[in-house]
């Protein structure tokens, strides 16, 4: 019986995000909070391989208190168990720190049930780096796959799993031991509307809530911001350019001006014509 | 940590089919340029198995040492023994900077290594610089989604390392014949260590959407409405003879595949012509094309900040001025063929 551990994070829909053009921060407060899209294939695909091969899915994040609906959100999906750390001093943390913080809170699920694998979505909308499940394997000692687009087997009793990860012009077919990470693409799966039963049972989850203390052998330097090497030194919206020509008059009059433009290029039309 | 004990920039030099990728060589101009205002070398680290010829072209674009791992069992990419060698190399020779490409490969080697340092990692940077004295690395990138830019800066610990997109840094005129100096290193490391292997890698033969390729790019955006707005895009892009881009929102609505995203999650492209059409011009976006040749935009909104970002604005609507756009341009086509024809 497998057991496997999707990593997730909830974060605010940077599609609607409005700035605060004085501060430049992001006004949290214009966004809604969304389980990060790329999170979603990630517990997917681990919902997937625990029907094929059994066992349990169990979602972790960290987070502020609400983020209990993003694990909400993951028991829909079809995930078994949701544990949330959350704590003051995780805060401000960058990936090196979020890897630190995330690891030790997989150490203690792996003391209630070993894990045999870690799913993590290719990225987050907000940070959009993709550097915490690599973060994550090096600091389990776990091989870490990224670019996963397709898991061909994973083998319990042979202790192996088999995936294709995607390269620019294909992709390689990759063996592995378990445990080991995979950072997966969107196009590993498709997320289906989530059956009835399943959005019943998250109504009424309660995911597991852990503090700092709750989890062990913590160096608490390695937390939140203190424990974060990279610092925002500077937020800024960039120049803007002089801006270009307005083309004015009718739409008639507007295309006629655009194409004596574009005609001045004309040998690039041409070029192609010839082909 | 002694700061003084880290010196030079480095870049790993990434190989594909025997050759050095063209995001290597551009990371090779920048790294230059930083190494020149901090007085220090550049080097190139070179992992692979039959390697070595490629340490020249790395000297011909820039760089003024070369470390070489040459060893079988680095044939193909792996995390786990490319790790190793760079942190064999990072703990032996204490550069201040390193810089990766931000591909698959590069972002994929760099959190790894970033973690076993430790040290901070800046992802998917569009602007570098370093501050003369300190040899502080500026690491500039766009934020939150891609709203504003964001200087990333490690100031704790070293080396300080980067991902940098494609396409945003430049290469210098390789200068033939320019050497330097070799470093060959080597790790013992057998293939039992390493927990993973290639078991087969498959070329897709199916042709692959390369936009950045494009000569000339029409992208669309949520402004057009709907899918079937959307095909508007098709059409010109079409006519012109021209490459479909598209915004990241329209990709997360599913109206066109990833390949099309044109951005800071999506491609980086310089085309000779780029027409915005529907596209408000976030910040994600703008990094994305802004080295465009020409960049035109149609947009209904006269605010929309991609009218900031072009060289020429409609403002109006895209469905009214596109089609007769078609039309226009397909008439003045069918007359410089005939003109060309006469002057034959």
């Amino acid at each position: 019986m497998l057991h496997i551990v999707a990593c997730i994070k909830q974060v605010p829909d940077t599609k609607i995000i409005k700035m605060n053009p004085k501060t430049n921060t992001m006004d949290r407060r214009t966004a809604p909070a969304i389980l990060n899209p790329y999170d979603a294939h990630a517990v997917e695909e681990a919902v997937r391989l625990r029907d094929k091969y059994g066992g349990t899915v169990s979602v972790v994040t960290m987070g502020p208190p609400p983020a209990v609906k993003a694990i909400k959100k993951c028991i829909e999906i079809g995930a078994d168990e949701g544990y949330l750390i959350t704590d003051r001093r995780f805060a401000g943390a960058d990936t090196l720190a979020t890897s630190y913080a995330v690891t030790k809170a997989i150490e203690k699920i792996s003391k209630i049930k070993p894990v045999d694998l870690i799913i993590c979505g290719k990225m987050t909308i907000d940070g959009d780096t993709g550097q915490v499940g690599p973060g994550i394997a090096r600091r389990l000692d776990i091989p870490p796959l990224t670019s996963v687009n397709k898991v061909v087997e994973v083998n319990r009793e042979e202790g192996k799993a088999i995936v294709h990860r995607k390269l620019e012009d294909g992709y390689e077919v990759v063996q592995s031991s378990l445990p080991c990470l995979l950072s997966v693409e969107k196009t590993i799966n498709e997320v289906p509307y989530s059956p009835f039963p399943n959005m019943l049972k998250a109504a009424r989850y309660q995911p597991h809530i852990w503090s700092v203390d709750d989890l062990e052998d913590v160096d608490i330097k390695q937390l939140g911001l203190k424990g974060s090497p990279t610092i925002v030194s500077k937020v800024w919206a960039p120049p803007k350019p002089e801006g270009g020509e307005i083309l004015e008059g009718s739409s008639q009059d507007q295309v006629e001006k655009l194409l004596a433009v574009l005609l001045e290029k004309k040998e690039l039309f041409q070029a192609k014509e010839g082909v | 940590m002694d700061f003084k004990d880290y010196q030079g920039v480095w870049v790993f030099i990434e190989e594909k089919d025997g050759e050095i990728p063209s995001v290597s060589l551009e990371l090779l101009g920048a790294g230059r340029k930083l190494a020149d205002k901090r007085g220090v070398e550049l080097a190139g680290i070179l992992i692979g198995e039959n390697i070595k010829p490629l340490a020249q072209t790395v000297f011909e674009y820039g760089a003024d040492t070369v470390y070489i791992y040459d060893q079988p069992i680095f044939k193909h990419y792996r995390t786990e023994s490319f790790m190793k060698a760079l942190l064999d190399c990072s703990n032996k020779h204490k550069p201040e900077i390193i810089l990766f490409g931000a591909t698959s490969t590069g972002k994929d080697l760099a959190s790894a290594v970033a973690t076993d340092l430790p040290t901070g990692l800046t992802a998917d940077t569009t602007e570098l610089d370093v501050e003369e004295e300190t040899g502080l690395l500026l690491a500039s990138r766009p934020a939150f989604g891609g709203n504003i830019m964001a200087t990333i800066l490690c100031k704790k610990y070293r080396p300080q390392m980067a991902t940098v997109r494609a396409k945003v840094m430049k290469a210098l005129p390789p200068q033939l014949g320019r050497s330097g100096k070799i470093i060959e290193e080597s790790i013992s490391l057998q293939e039992e260590d390493i927990r993973t292997k290639v078991l087969e890698i498959v070329k897709e033969t199916t042709k692959k959407v390369r936009i950045d390729e494009a000569d000339i790019i029409v992208a669309g955006g949520k402004g057009l409405g709907s899918p079937e707005g959307f095909q508007l895009v098709h059409e010109l892009a079409n006519t012109l003879g021209g490459a479909v881009g598209a915004s990241r929102d329209v990709v997360e609505a599913g109206w066109i595949e990833h390949p099309h995203q044109v951005g800071q999650t999506g491609v980086t492209v310089t085309p000779k012509i780029y027409i915005a059409i529907g596209i408000s011009g976030a910040i994600q976006h703008i990094v994305g094309m802004k080295n465009s040749g020409l960049i035109i935009a149609i947009n209904k909104d006269s605010e929309a900040p991609i009218f900031d970002a072009c060289h020429y604005g409609i403002v109006g609507d895209a469905f009214e001025i596109v089609p007769i756009l078609i039309e226009q341009f397909k008439k003045a086509l069918t007359r410089e063929e005939v003109s060309h024809v006469r002057e034959v």
